[in-house]
């Protein structure tokens, strides 16, 4: 389980997050979900300690994050994967070398094991015998996708990921949810994803975290969406005219 | 203050970069690859610099020469010692500062923007160990042998600019060159490469590693790293030439 207790952060004088608490639990796909500028992706990054809270806590099973010294920190992190908005793919290596180069940097696994658990990665995201390709020959999709299996690489316990589906077509977006969901149920992972996509939080919301202005706005489950009153996450996830009228038509059939 | 401010950071920021790689495979991988990047990759623009240091070097002094009681064959003394005491160095070092500092501005400042960096923060990874070391060590030992050749053909640039043209004949050049040759200038060719080296890659990558923005900022770093790499290394050239002449 991932805790962020009370996080506050200030960039000079705009408070982005104001006293935010709240738990991402294991073998669960976590979503924070919130409007542009609300402060999602910052609390995505102190949860990873890619920014520093003015002050707050996390807590990663117990162990408080931003009270370890580097060298642990760094420890911590190896266990950590990630998949960015851009798939922050290394542009001068191919597919293989990138999945590779967490295993390179830090296992003591032999060439041929770390060929195994590459083609492994590759074959669980769908991409076997793309080894030899660079990221610029691959489609968007493909690119989250090795994302992906290069977060897995290294069998992490925690899994990020930072508005996924962002510029991708809403069926690979379906894929990319899938494929999230199941490597968070089959390896019984803590994944959070940060993410915009209401078909996201509908199909693999199990536990949705809700941001607005900064402030913690809702908690809740995907099957708790059309139920609750919250205003907030109502005029959030049914922005627009066409999900207004689904919504309206949902609430006659009942 | 802003230049003190980021004197003090980029102090703090070398002491990330000189700590222990956490694999030194991987470093020395990507040391060879920068190798090739900055070694090979700039012979071609040294080699063209270095021809017209020699040959200009060696017609102005020609024309400086003329009419004066100077023994005709100090031509090649003076291109010599020029070049491998001041113009070798501080010439392919300045341009080296052009090409590859801004290549290594731009490189790192990219993965800032690219999130590549923080992927391998995510890792554990000291990126600013990562990221630097190699392209110093890679540069120190490159920029030295670039900065040798550099001296080598800037003196065949001033005999193919003097002596077929007749303005010195082929013995006077050559004696010049034999005469009064100390190896201790070798010394303070290499002091000056190997510190000019260092410089203009730490400041690039400082540059970069820092960038914050987009585009304009990525562009500024990339200028900043040019600008910032030739003032210091004027300046450390003439603390070099203070501290090992005096």
């Amino acid at each position: 389980m991932i805790r962020a207790q009370n996080i506050i952060k200030n960039f000079g004088e705009q408070q982005v997050l104001k006293d935010v608490t709240c738990e991402f639990e294991r073998g669960k796909t976590n979503l924070i979900i919130g409007r542009s500028g609300a402060g999602k992706t910052v609390l995505l990054k102190i949860l990873i300690g890619l920014i520093t809270p003015t002050s707050g806590k996390v807590f990663y099973d117990d162990i408080d994050f931003y009270d370890l010294e580097k060298s642990q920190m760094r420890e911590l992190r190896m266990k950590i994967g990630m998949l960015f908005q851009g798939s922050a793919l290394f542009d001068f290596m191919n597919v293989e070398e990138n999945i590779r180069f967490p295993l390179d940097m830090f296992s003591k696994m032999t060439p041929k094991e770390k060929l195994t658990r590459v083609d492994y990665c590759l074959e669980r995201v769908s991409l076997t015998g793309n080894n030899k390709k660079f990221p610029s020959e691959l489609s968007g999709g493909m690119q989250k996708r090795v994302g992906i299996a290069r977060a897995l690489v290294l069998n992490p316990s925690y899994l990020f990921c930072d508005e996924p589906n962002s510029g991708l077509d809403p069926k690979t977006s379906i894929v990319i949810d899938a494929l999230i969901h199941d490597i968070t149920k089959e390896n019984d992972i803590v994944t959070v994803i940060n993410t915009h996509d209401m078909n996201s939080v509908m199909e693999i919301g199990d536990s949705i975290t809700l941001i607005h202005e900064g402030k913690l706005a809702w908690i809740g489950n995907k099957d708790q969406v059309l139920a609750s009153n919250n205003e907030i996450l109502h005029s959030f996830i049914f922005a627009s005219p066409f999900l207004q009228r689904l919504k309206s038509g949902l609430v006659q059939n009942k | 203050m802003n230049l003190f401010y980021n004197f003090g950071k980029y102090v703090q920021w070398l002491a990330q970069v000189f700590k222990k790689p956490e694999n030194w495979g991987m470093y020395w991988k990507e040391t060879l690859r920068q190798m090739n990047s900055i070694g090979i990759g700039s012979i071609a623009i040294i080699a063209i610099i270095a021809v017209f240091i020699g040959a200009v070097t060696a017609v102005q002094f020609s024309y400086q020469m003329g009419g004066s009681l100077i023994p005709r064959y100090y031509i090649g003394y003076i291109v010599r010692d020029m070049t491998i005491i001041e113009l070798a160095p501080t010439f392919s070092c300045m341009a080296l500062a052009g090409k590859v500092g801004s290549n290594i501005a731009t490189e790192i400042g990219g993965m800032r923007q690219k999130e590549h960096i923080d992927a391998m923060e995510i890792m554990g990874i000291n990126t600013a160990a990562y990221l630097v070391q190699p392209k110093v060590i890679a540069a120190l030992i490159v920029i030295p042998m670039l900065v040798c050749l550099a001296a080598f053909i800037s003196i065949i640039g001033g005999y193919v600019a003097v002596v077929p043209t007749g303005a010195f004949s082929n013995t006077e050049y050559i004696q010049g060159l034999r005469s009064f040759f100390l190896p201790y200038n070798i010394f303070m060719m290499f002091v000056k490469a190997v510190t000019f080296a260092f410089l203009l890659t730490t400041i690039s990558c400082y540059q970069g590693y820092f960038v914050k923005g987009g585009s304009i900022e990525l562009g500024n770093a990339s200028t900043q790293a040019v600008v910032f790499s030739n003032v210091f290394i004027l300046l450390s050239d003439y603390l070099i030439a203070m501290i090992l002449t005096g």
